[in-house]
């Protein structure tokens, strides 16, 4: 299937796609008798750990803050940790969606480009959500950036991409080698701890922060907290590579797709 | 619309020795094949004109299933392709891929949007899948509480909420009750007098028979014959005789007497015997010797209508009589558990010289989808000899009354 070919199948089905992400929404808290809520106390009580916890009870300080330093910490780890958790979950749900949806795809015939699709959407609105509730904390707080909060969407956009690309390649791969889940999954963990999220780049030394510049969801979590926190664009330079990579890595994603979707199905 | 051309189609699944070899053909660079071809599909070519209902049949492994995948296009084929006109609605295995944790409804939704439909259409067929459905209130729960009949009933209603031009049933059909087939086999043959082209994989000869116009035969990955219904099905009866018959002469050394029992076990044949005219049990009976065959039944389970069939076969498998009690109309209602019953069927033994066997079959109704409590194969064996007629060939006994003219 060549790319055009593909999109038009992606749009024919595009009842399909926003069904099921809006399904799988409903399901997840169909047997909750707070129902929905659930979606926004869960990521609620993540905010209020980060920001009232961290800032309040115990104190902590990010060094060098400005005039906005209660709370600075508090954003500082927000803005690494809400869009970190949207990194993730693509590639966690990317890794796992033909394995999951193994009984779907011997059974029915669709365009398979739904799946990745559908687990981009899902984490999205997970993602929108908890962003949401972050917006509102900074406007409520006084510290929301003003006009440059909104440099963050294409920030945003090359991360998906990025994690679209490795959810892609590291979810065609699981279903030949089950090792690439188990391992991704530990790979992710190393990487969130190599990430300057929790902590500030300041406190690594030297050596290992100049290794920083290799890892490309630093340089994208510096752009949400050079934003968020010191409220100035992101420095975009910076995130050019980072975007090149990406490209290239949903390129090879999508090869890699379309050269082994058909042989996918005989090894679920 | 609602033509399907199969050209020369063939699938191999890959088979490597180990998971490294998979690793090493994609990675190393030389491009070397570690894998060896497993085909289980070759060579098939045939054409489904507009409107025509056609039956596959084959035993479990013959390929049907994947022939189906590959002209529904889950699976792609390693040779050739198909050629399909028309809106396609197929119901593969079980369910249409429903998701256990949706609810029916949600699910329905899916199927339907996968099928091409959009909500609001779906929406507006809801009541009538519903209506079709009748699983009342299991529609709004998940999926993953529902029986086997229960999805394939919302799978079947919502497949078929909108006539559609190439409709292809996987034996799914087989998982209902009696009043589901019969109610989707009407809706079946509705489809077909409006132009749907059908396409219906059974081990059920009279669903294939009462259906289908042709009858496709598939065996080991290939298309072994192709006709006429009946003459399909006759010929693949016999195909399975004979190996069943190679089965039971291979077990036969160690205990003598050995059967093919299946079935659900509501009922079961606890004895059977040929009884000669003063009533003594015998094994070997003289041409046209009046005979009963005697068969008790025990139920295990109430069952509503029970009928019981038998068939007289030739050393070959061939059959040579058989009927049953639905044909006969002597069929018996609400039969309770735990009950014991005698059946006799008397009648002369107007057979050739040699071994017969007898299988007998308890099933449940009338429907030309027949559900199974019991079948066993050589339950009995007897042999016929010519003891007091003189010598004739053949294995049946038509003696014939000789009246010779000359000028």
């Amino acid at each position: 299937m060549n790319p055009p070919l593909m999109l038009r199948g992606l749009w024919a089905y595009r009842g399909f796609v926003l069904g099921s992400v809006k399904r799988e929404f409903q399901a997840k808290y169909s047997n909750a008798m707070l129902g929905a809520l659930w979606s926004l106390l869960s990521p609620l009580a993540m905010i209020v750990v980060y920001t009232v916890i961290f800032a309040e009870v115990m104190h902590s300080k990010l060094p060098g803050a400005g005039a906005n330093a209660h709370f600075a910490y508090s954003i500082y780890l927000c803005a690494g940790a809400l869009t970190w958790g949207l990194f993730a979950e693509i590639v966690a749900r990317a890794q796992t969606m033909f394995i999951d949806q193994a009984n779907l795809l011997k059974k029915v015939s669709f365009p398979r480009i739904c799946l990745p699709v559908i687990a981009t959407l899902n984490a999205l609105v997970n993602f929108g959500i908890i962003f949401g509730l972050f917006t509102v904390f900074l406007l409520a707080s006084h510290t929301f950036p003003g006009p440059v909060f909104f440099t963050i969407f294409p920030v945003l956009l090359v991360q998906l991409l990025l994690a679209l690309g490795i959810g892609m390649i590291a979810g065609v791969l699981n279903v030949f080698f089950r090792d690439v889940g188990q391992f991704v999954t530990i790979a992710m963990q190393f990487w969130f701890w190599f990430t300057p999220i929790v902590y500030p780049a300041a406190i690594l030394p030297p050596e290992v922060r100049s290794l920083l510049g290799w890892n490309p969801m630093a340089r994208l979590i510096q752009a949400y907290q050079q934003v968020l926190v010191k409220g100035t664009a992101p420095d975009w330079l910076d995130l050019l590579p980072v975007l090149v990579l990406a490209l290239l890595l949903c390129g090879f994603g999508l090869r890699l797709f379309r050269r082994r979707a058909g042989e996918m199905v005989d090894e679920l | 619309m609602g033509a399907i051309v199969v050209s020369n189609l063939g699938k191999a699944y890959k088979q490597y020795p180990t998971r490294w070899s998979r690793l090493a053909e994609w990675v190393l660079p030389g491009a070397r094949a570690r894998h060896a071809l497993k085909w289980v599909l070759r060579d098939i070519s045939f054409t489904i004109a507009p409107g025509e209902a056609v039956g596959l049949i084959g035993i479990n492994g013959a390929g049907k299933s994947t022939l189906l995948k590959l002209i529904t296009g889950t699976t792609q084929p390693t040779t050739g392709g198909v050629h399909m006109e028309g809106r396609v609605a197929a119901l593969l295995e079980l369910g249409m891929g429903f998701h256990p944790d949706f609810t029916g409804r949600q699910n329905v939704y899916m199927a339907g949007q996968l099928l091409g439909l959009t909500v609001d259409e779906i929406g507006r067929l809801m009541p009538e899948i519903e209506a079709f459905a009748e699983i009342g209130d299991y529609m709004d729960q998940p999926v993953r509480v529902y029986s086997s009949g229960m999805q394939m009933r919302v799978a079947f209603s919502v497949a078929t909420a909108r006539r559609p031009d190439i409709l292809i049933v996987d034996e799914a059909l087989s998982v209902g009750d009696a009043y589901f087939q019969h109610k989707s086999f009407d809706r079946i043959r509705r489809f077909r007098q409006q132009g749907t082209t059908l396409l219906l994989v059974s081990h059920d000869k009279q669903a294939i028979q009462s259906v289908c116009d042709r009858a496709l035969l598939l065996d080991g990955g290939r298309l072994a014959k192709e006709g006429p219904p009946e003459e399909i099905m006759d010929y693949y009866n016999a195909m399975i005789a004979e190996r069943e018959n190679q089965t039971v002469r291979l077990n036969e050394t160690q205990d003598g007497k050995v059967q093919t029992v299946s079935g659900t076990g509501e009922a079961t044949v606890t004895d059977i015997a040929l009884l000669d005219e003063h009533g003594e049990r015998v094994e070997i009976v003289d041409v046209g010797a009046p005979v009963t065959l005697q068969v008790r039944v025990r139920t295990r389970a109430a069952i509503p209508r029970m009928v019981l069939g038998y068939m007289i076969k030739d050393r070959l498998g061939q059959t040579m009589y058989g009927t049953n009690t639905h044909l006969k109309e002597l069929p018996l209602e609400s039969v309770t558990a735990d009950e014991e019953v005698v059946y006799r069927f008397a009648f002369p033994m107007n057979l050739g010289p040699g071994t017969y066997s007898v299988a007998t079959a308890i099933v449940s109704t009338d429907t030309h989808l027949v559900n199974n409590y019991e079948w066993r194969d050589l339950a009995l064996v007897f042999t016929v000899m010519n003891m007091r007629r003189p010598h004739f060939e053949g294995s049946a006994w038509l003696d014939p009354v000789i009246d010779i003219q000359r000028p």
